[in-house]
């Protein structure tokens, strides 16, 4: 603490030089932030897939339906706890900006399948004796003002509308939450059977299966089971994890996390050049200071710390607050709930984050303080006088 | 009978020289100097005499070739760099020509640098930074940055941050060069007034025989050697 009056003076040596440091690593872990955010937003689908769900999709793509028949065959395949299917609805509410995902699932087997959603008892019920019900994630639900007993009408430019109607309409029957932050909570769930009676095109044909195993470590066998089950007939299967499924959906635009890192790689890699050519320069142009401060009797090592911990407090201070700005902006929401269905900054990304900084602080200050260490007094004092 | 007193500041065979490229410059060739507690020696001599790589030397800041350096009891060429800073923070006060004051510190942040490295409280540290700037009458201006200050001023400041550990050597090296005549005068009779009331031993180096008029012995170097009369 007492030393805190000489590590300040160092840094408000040069107010201009120092400030614009702190300002180009603040806006760095600003950014850091930001993309964690988004790292987590397209990593959330992986890391909250169920162990023990696998997905059964066409081998194709995903494009390409299935028969439902397929679940009663699927169910029935030794090590197969539970199974459900799921079909991609594309329903545009008002406006095509104004996307959400929007499927048909049977509900008890739905909800069965995934007890992240966590709906009322209330909720399960009405939808259960409500045909057009649908339930619809907190987010959405708050993102659109929808409260339980308002119609939805929807568009689907892949099913088209029921005979005799413009659009689909469904009755908002429950609002659901997720048991876990990162659940994504954007989606509309509506009753597969008024979805398939009320259709005109490729009734009979699902989307995708989940299948929750029974042990998650015969997930390969089973996998391969099912594909089997399903081999050498108009719809062949593809059966891999959950996680693998929706790490393949978020690398259709790309291996994000990649790009994600060779950006903060890059803008890390030229923070630290500034950052270390100031420190560099700074304990330059104190040469003669440093000198002192040993003359006084300040070792050789503890020059090293000092010149150490005023590089690291710019990087930490500054980090911490580009963190801090990144965090408070990414609480006030979504800024793009249309592509990103789950959007925050978690906590292992700012402790990662603040752990960086004081990284950063430690690579910038270790070569200009290293120099100080070795300064030769009579030569510091002689160059600083 | 009794014994002769010991010099405090002992220095005996030392050798000191620099190398320029494939040159060797012998600065300092088996010196000899003893200097007794209490004393006031100016040091003088013409430019690269040798004189400030002696007072180098003495103030642990360098280490010789050959010889030894003794102050009170402590052989100053066989402590390690760590042994040499605790030693230096203990017994030295350095007052340099051009005041080598940090300059985003405040006159008594500045003079209370050295007490930083003791195990005194922040109310012990204030106590003796206010006595210190009282010694050489700057209270008045602690909360000054040494830009505010005049030269003379930065001198004092200099000389409060010297002795704020009351050190057992003062070394000065041309304390008043950069100075005016006056403000000169006034640091030398701090100086003096600091070997005389309060027994400080200083050894001061300067080009200037009016300082050294102001010095208790005279010492003059000149080609690496010392002796008591200026070579012609």
């Amino acid at each position: 603490m007492k030393f805190l009056p000489l590590l300040w003076a160092g840094l408000k040596r040069k107010k201009l030089r120092t400030a614009l440091t702190f300002l180009s690593i603040f806006v760095a872990f600003m950014l850091f932030g930001f993309l964690g955010a988004l790292k987590e937003a397209l990593s959330a689908g992986v890391r909250m897939a169920g162990q023990d769900r696998l997905i059964v999709r066409h081998k194709v793509s995903l494009i390409q339906t299935l028969p439902e028949s397929y679940l009663a065959r699927i169910q029935v395949i030794p090590g197969v706890a539970a199974a459900c299917h799921q079909t991609w609805f594309s329903g545009i509410y008002q406006d095509p900006k104004n996307f959400f995902p929007n499927m048909p699932v049977i509900p008890e087997e739905f909800l069965a399948m995934f007890p992240e959603f966590v709906l009322s008892d209330a909720g399960k019920q009405a939808w259960l004796n409500t045909r057009t019900g649908a339930i619809v994630g907190r987010t959405t639900a708050n993102r659109f003002h929808w409260k339980i007993g308002d119609r939805i009408p929807l568009r689907s430019p892949i099913w088209g509308q029921p005979a005799g109607q413009t659009q689909w309409e469904f009755d908002i029957v429950g609002i659901y939450d997720g048991a876990k932050k990162g659940t994504d909570t954007s989606q509309l769930f509506f009753r597969y059977d008024f979805f398939d009676e009320a259709r005109n095109l490729e009734k009979g044909q699902v989307g995708w299966f989940t299948v929750r195993i029974a042990h998650p470590d015969q997930a390969a066998e089973i996998a391969a089971k099912i594909d089997a089950e399903f081999a050498n007939s108009p719809y062949e299967t593809k059966t891999e994890p959950e996680g693998a499924f929706a790490q393949g959906f978020a690398q259709q635009i790309g291996d994000i996390a990649t790009i994600v890192m060779a950006v903060v790689g890059a803008v890390f890699f030229t923070i630290l050049l500034v950052a270390g050519n100031t420190m560099a320069q700074s304990v330059r142009e104190r040469t003669g200071e440093l000198g002192v401060l040993k003359a006084l009797g300040f070792s050789n090592p503890m020059v090293l710390v000092l010149v150490l911990l005023e590089s690291c407090a710019i990087a930490v201070l500054a980090g911490c607050g580009g963190l801090g700005v990144a965090w408070l902006i990414v609480s006030t929401g979504n800024p793009v709930p249309t592509l990103l269905p789950v959007f925050y900054l978690p906590p292992a990304s700012l402790l990662a984050g603040a752990a960086l900084a004081a990284v950063l602080g430690l690579a910038a200050g270790a070569l200009p303080a290293w120099q100080a260490m070795r300064l030769h007094i009579a030569d510091a004092l002689r160059r600083g006088g | 009978m009794n014994p002769s007193p010991q010099p405090l500041v002992s220095i005996r065979h030392v050798s000191k020289t620099f190398r320029r490229g494939a040159e060797e410059i012998h600065v300092l060739t088996e010196l000899e100097l003893a200097v007794m507690d209490a004393e006031f020696l100016a040091l003088m001599g013409p430019s690269g005499s040798g004189k400030s790589t002696l007072l180098n030397l003495i103030g642990g800041l360098d280490r010789p070739d050959t010889g030894s350096v003794q102050i009170g009891d402590d052989r100053v060429d066989q402590l390690n760099d760590r042994q040499l800073a605790a030693w230096r923070a203990r017994h030295i006060g350095f007052v340099f020509q051009f005041y080598n004051l940090l300059p985003a510190l405040t006159a008594e942040r500045n003079v209370e640098l050295p007490l930083l490295l003791t195990g005194l409280n922040k109310a012990e540290r204030r106590q003796h930074v206010q006595a210190a700037l009282a010694a050489v009458s700057l209270s008045n201006r602690s909360k000054h940055f040494p830009r505010t200050l005049s030269g003379g001023e930065q001198q004092r400041v200099g000389i409060a941050r010297a002795i704020v550990t009351d050190p057992t050597v003062l070394l000065c090296d041309e304390p008043t060069g950069d100075l005016d005549r006056k403000a000169g005068d006034e640091i030398l009779s701090l100086l003096q007034s600091l070997n005389k009331e309060h027994g400080k031993t200083i050894i001061m180096v300067t080009h200037d025989p009016h300082a050294s008029a102001r010095a208790s012995r005279i010492v003059y170097l000149d080609k690496g050697r010392l002796s008591d009369q200026p070579s012609d």
